[in-house]
């Protein structure tokens, strides 16, 4: 006898999402900075956009200045789907198709009126801090801000290494631009006298941070790995590549979440996805590119549901490569600005990133290289298939190549992905198969 | 004196000459001279003549090359000029260049250097900073010590030193080029219908693998031919063409501007030969003159920053106002991010001051000209019946 299948309405109640502590103490920063920038106006204070990659916030911070960075504005928006209509908004108003989201999802925030991602008023910059590292469309980026909404923008040009390593004339443009344009700069747009000492006070702090952070990160070393070095990772890096390096706040954040990862080293446990902690570690990825934000669970959901885990990722590296060995140095603080900025990731040559990546994967033991494409970020994407190659050949583990966008919902198509993913899954474990077979 | 004719055909033939065998042919006439290559924007190109090399534009392999190499190293969102650059590289056409240079203009010619490092390995690959900021003791001096590492590469390169005395003869040499290229530009904005920007195109083009000299006689050659026979003056709208920095549109989408009833009297068309829009002085260090003329004497593009808001665009309002055009055709590479960023902001200015403009993308490749010929048609049309003038 067969039961009738009476349909149901669906649940409407939202599934509950797993969190590690400081997932949750994670969130309440980024929300907490949003607080800060709504109270910036009436409370009198200044307001400073920067970028992520190469971002001054010790600097900016000595300033007393409120902290806003638009692509975590854009990233924030597109986890709460809301960047599609903004982005064709950009493009009505006559930006192309072709250019980045990022960029578009900020003009579209803009013309919508200017509302945050947690709802509330997001101020207009009186700076624009143009931190040129690493990406050419953040100078257009801002140029097109400032032609629209006025303040005033400031250039930190910092040079591209394209020898594959810092010289000292690149140092020294970097170290004279920070003390003969922005500092003066800042100092007439805040009011605020610049305090060397109080620099190398947030510095002391980034410092203390950065050993937590690539503490965290390179316990995915361990089998099995404790924390998605990718997906989970964007939590992470969140409070340290915004406005919260060189806090107190992000230094006892990083104290907090490196306790909770070594404990579930100890008990050798996985990563806690948002369906629960990952309990069969199958495939151990390297994974190169940024993520998609816009389906960015269901993404993190098409790895996890085959027991695949990222030990490594370039993208948790763009605000900043501190695992090999750079740290905020308070003795030396501009010159130490300058190297960091020019050692982002994004400004490292393409045989700088292969051996990056070929040494993730040695180091990680992981089973492959997984390229994340995006579409709007030529920084990241132009060269790409050849690191593949490249990475192949060096490594003989196989690697793959997936197309997404960052904020735009139009570039994510979900069955493409997930077909994509499970090839290659099961391309891994042909390999192992064949490797581990009698010869 | 040759004809225009004959100047015109010569430029051709060395514009369709993907295999630069021109570039074989000077480099084999004196056993070991080299040659040196460089993408657009813009590079110092008296330092390669300088240490005796001849400097060689890459442009891409425009709308003659089949890529089918080039297109496995880049994904579909990607401009064309890098993959029609890497199929040339893989398929020998630029075997003839010792060494080549990636200027600072987009993030995607920025990778390419790496990738050239990774694929040509044993040729000299450099990727050329220049400076964003714009003083003299910050980005000047930041920009003088690249300068001075690349005469050190280029010498050795050379195999021999490059002197201040060399350098200063190669400023001069380029100082000539720059005036020439600036009277054919000057003489095209007068009398448009006398030097047609197909034309004047096909001379630049040449300009990127012509030893520098012989180019400048070329210009001349080409000003003194075409005023000597009168040509048909049409009733054309005068616009300023921008956009076509990088990737290159091809010869038919220039002509079928002009053939829809539009003068084109400036352009974007190898900066490098007009990037620094004075003389540059011949005493005292060469370098710094360099440095200096770039700081402080050159032209406006995407690829600069614009420090001040209210000076965005003021280049482009004062080559219409020079060139007394009359409207602005954006044409811009498919996936520029430059060319495609900056258009919002220009087209704002223009609107502000009631210039006339339009736009549309190409590719290299781009083989259908009937949309293109309607939309700059219409747009000439619109002009010409429609203006305050």
């Amino acid at each position: 006898m067969s039961i009738a299948h009476v349909p149901m309405p669906e649940s409407r109640r939202k599934p509950v999402v797993q969190k590690e502590d400081a997932m949750l103490l994670q969130k309440e920063l980024i929300n907490r900075n949003y607080a800060e920038l709504a109270a910036a106006r009436p409370q009198g204070r200044k307001v400073c956009a920067t970028f992520v990659p190469g971002n001054l916030n010790e600097l900016v911070m000595c300033f007393d200045f409120a902290r806003s960075l638009p692509e975590t504005n854009a990233l924030q928006n597109a986890m709460r789907k809301r960047t599609g209509k903004m982005v064709q908004d950009a493009e009505r108003d006559g930006q192309s198709e072709d250019v980045c989201t990022y960029v578009k999802a900020d003009l579209g925030m803009m013309l919508g009126g200017d509302t945050g991602p947690t709802g509330e008023a997001l101020p207009k910059p009186d700076l624009l801090l143009l931190s040129y590292t690493g990406c050419f469309t953040f100078m257009k980026w801002f140029e097109l801000v400032r032609q629209k909404y006025g303040g005033e923008s400031v250039m930190l040009h910092v040079p591209y290494q394209g020898e594959g390593h810092v010289n000292r004339n690149m140092r020294d443009y970097v170290v004279k631009q920070l003390r003969e344009t922005v500092i003066p700069a800042m100092e007439r747009i805040s009011g605020v006298k610049f305090d060397i000492d109080r620099l190398r006070q947030y510095m002391r702090e980034s410092a203390k941070a950065e050993e937590h952070l690539v503490r965290v990160l390179q316990s995915a070393r361990n089998r099995p790995s404790p924390i998605d070095g990718y997906f989970g990772a964007v939590y992470y890096i969140g409070p340290i590549f915004t406005a919260f390096r060189g806090t107190p706040e992000a230094t006892q954040y990083y104290e907090v979440l490196e306790r909770e990862i070594a404990e579930r080293v100890r008990e050798g446990r996985g990563p806690i996805t948002p369906d629960g902690e990952l309990a069969d570690e199958k495939y151990r990825l390297v994974v190169e590119g940024p993520p998609n934000w816009t389906h960015f669970r269901d993404f993190w959901k098409m790895f996890y549901d085959e027991g695949a885990v990222v030990v490594a990722s370039t993208y948790s590296k763009v605000g900043g490569v501190y695992d090999f060995g750079f740290r905020h140095d308070p003795d030396h603080p501009l010159e130490s600005l300058a190297e960091y900025c020019l050692g982002c990731y994004t400004n490292l040559n393409l045989p700088s990133r292969v051996d990056m990546i070929c040494k993730y994967m040695d180091e990680y033991q992981a089973d492959g290289l997984l390229i994340n494409s995006i579409k709007s970020c030529n920084s990241f994407s132009a060269g790409q298939l050849l690191i593949l190659r490249e990475v192949e050949r060096r490594t003989g583990k196989p690697a793959a190549f997936i197309e997404t966008d960052l904020v735009d919902p139009r570039y994510f198509s979900p069955a493409n992905v997930k077909n994509r993913l499970e090839s290659y899954f099961q391309m891994i474990k042909q390999k192992r198969a064949a490797a581990a077979a009698p010869h | 004196m040759e004809g225009t004719a004959s100047i015109v055909e010569r430029c051709q033939a060395l514009f369709e000459d993907l295999d630069l065998a021109s570039v074989a042919a000077w480099k084999a006439a004196v056993p070991g001279r080299k040659a040196v290559g460089y993408l657009p924007i813009y590079v110092p190109r008296e330092l390669i003549h300088a240490a005796g090399m001849l400097p060689v534009g890459l442009l891409g392999g425009g709308d003659q090359l089949e890529v089918i190499q080039g297109d496995a190293y880049y994904q579909s969102y990607i401009c064309r000029i890098p993959r029609s650059t890497l199929e040339m590289g893989l398929t020998g056409r630029l075997d003839s260049l010792d060494g080549v240079l990636f200027p600072s203009i987009c993030d995607v010619i920025r990778n390419l250097s790496g990738m050239w490092q990774m694929m040509f390995a044993g040729k000299y690959v450099r990727y050329f900073d220049v400076p964003q900021n714009y003083e003299d003791a910050v980005g000047g001096a930041y920009y003088v010590n690249e300068l001075r590492t690349l005469r050190d590469d280029l010498a050795a390169l050379a195999g021999r030193p490059v002197t201040d005395d060399d350098l200063r003869a190669s400023i001069a040499a380029y100082n000539e080029n720059r005036r020439a290229v600036a009277d054919l530009y000057a003489y095209r904005a007068a009398r448009p219908w006398q030097a047609p920007t197909a034309e004047v195109y096909l001379l630049l083009r040449a300009a990127m693998v012509l030893p520098v000299d012989e180019h400048t006689r070329l210009v001349r050659d080409y000003l003194a031919a075409t005023d000597a026979v009168k040509r048909p003056m049409r009733d054309n709208a005068r616009v300023v063409l921008n956009g076509t920095f990088c990737e290159q549109p091809p010869l038919a989408l220039i002509k079928s501007i002009e053939m829809s009833g539009c003068y084109i009297v400036d352009d974007d068309f190898m900066l490098v030969t007009r990037w620094l829009t004075r003389d540059v002085p011949l005493d005292g260090d060469p370098l710094e003159n360099l440095a200096r003329e770039f700081l402080h004497h050159s032209v406006s593009t995407s690829a600069k920053y614009e420090p001040k808001r209210e000076d965005k665009g003021r280049f482009m309002l004062e080559q219409i106002r020079e060139r007394r055009a009359e409207g602005v055709v954006f044409a811009c590479p498919s996936f520029c991010d430059p060319a495609l960023l900056e258009r919002p902001m220009l087209q704002d200015v223009l609107a502000a001051n009631g210039v006339p403009f339009t736009a549309f993308k190409y590719a290299e490749n781009t083989g259908q000209m009937a949309p293109i010929r309607e939309q700059s048609g219409t747009f000439a049309d619109s002009i010409k019946l429609w203006s305050a003038a």
